[in-house]
């Protein structure tokens, strides 16, 4: 359901074409040229928005390249915000191989970053080469266990994942707000209550000569990693065959039911090292600063990049720039905060009505760059 | 006030959170009924509710009239509702990642115009006291009805009457069940179903309504808490049926007064966990209630979510 037939059947095709690279091009160029085009035309309804308000689009998105990406300064902050949206539209991405809408990552990125938050304390003793990668192992499996259990239930009861998973969002929020408030609370956090502060030796810190932590570094492997898994191992294949059609993947003997769980269990996994490396790198403890809504912008990445792994890594890239520079535009130009929530929306929805330009344009038609 | 209730004060507190915390529910969950008896599925209810609240709240504020409000809150509602259909009506467009999409765009919009009314204070639904015979204050305000909750009755069995009986009850049945069976009939399909979308779009506006014009009471960008995504749940529960949903969202309101009601008696232990509890039971109730192999009884045949 829900992810066209198109959407899952374009990986499918053969990736060479045997009628020469110009029609090859085509084909590929509609799969860019179109959600481009898309993003455009969000941005153009957003100024046009911005007009009525009696602001000025012009303004308003020279601010955004200058505060996002018009110096080194503001891009290490656009990277370091780019790094949880990476890890949380994989966790859109991978399950939507399958034909299924995960949109509740908030929910894994909460638990991740509350079992990393939580763990620290008994691993404050170790050495930062190996209590990092147990507190990162503890926020993936906890981020694996709360997704995989959505795509067990659709599996195995045929529930709804979409659903199913914002529902689990919503209650990783409650289970984080008792054991922050109660249990886990750390004494001497007054204001805002937390978890204990981790130890410094597990702390993750900045990439060499920039001010980005190494959580980017590893959001980026993340996409090149399950690019490779989708696009050039078998199980990626089996599992873009089950998204087309469930049916014939069973007759064909796939494991349709392992796929499903272990695919939404990696995306889940990648949303909860989204929370333990927030934990970790960014608050220094876990507290209600995770449910910050990178699991939803995560959602507008994944559908942004058509599912793509490579491609959201400049997706994530540019919307982190949105984010980054939000604060300066709402002070210069005298807006609300909740401005780039809107901008986000207005994007959302082009791309979403541009899947139906799919296959409109004659240019994009391999038949018609056919070498003769 | 008479303390000595004892414990009876948590059932007659969760009896008067169920009637209060309900209402939302029944009206998002009888638009979305509309809605998926039509053959499609609007996720987006969630954003029309926050949209609807943060109207509401705004035109009763700046008219002075809290009925003016819910009148807003349909109005911005059905626009929501429509541009979902409309844009659902375009081929190969998803009509569960739209309402993803304009739920997200529905909550910006509402945190962006609803910013200079977050202070200011509108004017209060009426609420009849149905509790005035008794002594206790407890009993009273557990019975304090507001009127939409009596208008939400009504309008469950006037849907429930129009589904049985009437024409276009029996016109959005068909399109829902079969999309070449109403083209047969010479229906247009897209545009009942936009049509269908956009009404229960008002539905779930005037439910957004409530929310700030009566319990809670303000305008807050916390003001739903996913009430509108759990009506959705609570459809698929109720099987298509608004007489159903009245009884779901009576269930669901109970399971949301709990922590309160708890917190009322003075049990302040695992407050936040009870919080919990409507989401806990939405899910309970979806895996009870979904199966993996047949269809489900009374879904209709073109909803995406059920084949």
């Amino acid at each position: 359901m829900a992810i066209t037939d198109r959407d899952m059947g374009a990986g499918l095709r053969p990736s060479l074409a045997p009628d020469g690279w110009l029609a090859a091009l085509a084909r590929r160029a509609e799969a860019v040229v179109i959600p481009l085009g898309a993003l455009l035309a969000g941005l153009a309804v957003f100024g046009l928005f911005l007009l009525t308000q009696g602001k000025s689009p012009a303004e308003f998105y020279s601010l955004v390249y200058k505060a996002g990406f018009g110096t080194w300064f503001s891009w290490q902050n656009t990277l370091s915000r780019a790094a949880p949206l990476l890890l949380a539209a994989l966790c859109v991405a991978l399950p939507a191989r399958l034909g299924l809408v995960v949109i509740g990552g908030e929910g894994a990125i909460v638990t991740g970053g509350l079992a990393a938050g939580a763990l620290a304390g008994a691993l404050a003793g170790l050495p930062g080469g190996v209590g990092l990668p147990l507190l990162a192992l503890a926020g993936g499996l906890a981020g694996a266990v709360w997704i995989g259990a959505v795509g067990a239930l659709r599996h195995y009861r045929g529930v709804n994942e979409t659903i199913a998973s914002l529902l689990m969002a919503y209650i990783a929020i409650a289970l984080m707000n008792h054991l922050v408030e109660g249990p886990l609370r750390d004494p001497a956090s007054l204001n805002k209550p937390s978890t204990a502060p981790l130890a410094e030796q597990l702390r993750i810190g900045d990439m060499p000569g920039m001010d980005v932590h190494w959580g980017f570094a590893v959001g980026v492997l993340a996409c090149i990693a399950a690019w490779v898994l989708i696009d050039r191992t078998t199980w990626g294949f089996a599992a873009r065959i089950a998204g087309g059609n469930v049916r014939a993947a069973q007759v064909q003997g796939l494991p349709v039911g392992r796929l499903i769980v272990g695919f939404t269990a990696l995306g889940g996994a990648c949303a909860g090292l989204a929370g333990m490396i927030e934990v970790a790198a960014v608050h220094g403890s876990a507290n209600a600063s995770l449910a910050g809504g990178f699991g939803y912008t995560g959602i507008l990445v994944a559908f942004l990049a058509r599912h793509n792994p490579l491609a959201i890594i400049p997706v994530a890239i540019l919307l982190a720039g949105f984010e980054a520079s939000s604060g300066l535009v709402q002070r210069r130009m005298d807006l609300p905060d909740a401005t780039v929530l809107v901008l986000q929306g207005f994007v959302f929805v082009a791309i979403l009505v541009s899947e139906t330009l799919y296959g409109r344009f004659r240019v994009f038609a391999p038949e018609r760059w056919r070498a003769a | 006030m008479e303390g000595d209730l004892g414990l009876w004060a948590i059932p007659l507190a969760i009896l008067g959170g169920a009637i209060r915390v309900s209402t939302p529910f029944l009206f998002v969950s009888l638009g979305e009924v509309l809605t998926e008896r039509s053959g499609r599925i609007n996720l987006g209810l969630e954003g029309t509710l926050v949209f609807g609240a943060m109207s509401g709240y705004a035109v009763a504020y700046l008219t002075g009239s809290a009925w003016a409000g819910v009148l807003a809150a349909a109005a911005a509602g059905s626009v929501f509702g429509l541009v979902h259909g409309v844009l659902c009506s375009l081929p190969r467009v998803n009509d569960i990642a739209i309402g993803i999409a304009l739920m997200l765009l529905g909550m910006g919009l509402a945190f962006y115009f609803g910013k200079p009314f977050i202070q200011p204070v509108a004017p209060d639904l009426p609420a009849i006291p149905l509790g005035w015979w008794a002594e206790s204050p407890q009993v009273q305000a557990a019975l304090r009805v507001n009127v939409l909750f009596l208008v939400g009755i009504v309008a469950a069995v006037a849907v429930w009457w129009m589904f049985r009986a009437t024409r276009v009850g029996l016109l959005i049945r068909v399109v829902g069940d079969s999309t070449d069976a109403a083209r047969a009939m010479g229906l247009r399909p897209a545009v009942i179903r936009t049509l269908a979308t956009a009404a229960g779009g008002a539905f779930a506006g005037v439910g957004g309504a409530y929310l700030s014009l009566f319990y809670p009471g303000s305008w807050n960008e916390g003001i739903s808490s996913g009430q509108g995504l759990m009506a959705v749940a609570l459809v698929i529960f109720a099987r298509w049926n608004p007489i159903a949903c009245f009884w779901a969202a009576i269930l669901f309101g109970g399971a949301g007064a709990l922590g309160p009601a708890l917190q009322s008696v003075g049990v302040t232990e695992g407050y936040y966990l009870f919080y919990a509890a409507p989401y806990v039971l939405t899910l309970g109730v979806l895996i009870a209630t979904s199966s993996p192999t047949r269809a489900m009884t009374g879904a209709p045949a073109e909803l995406s979510i059920t084949k």
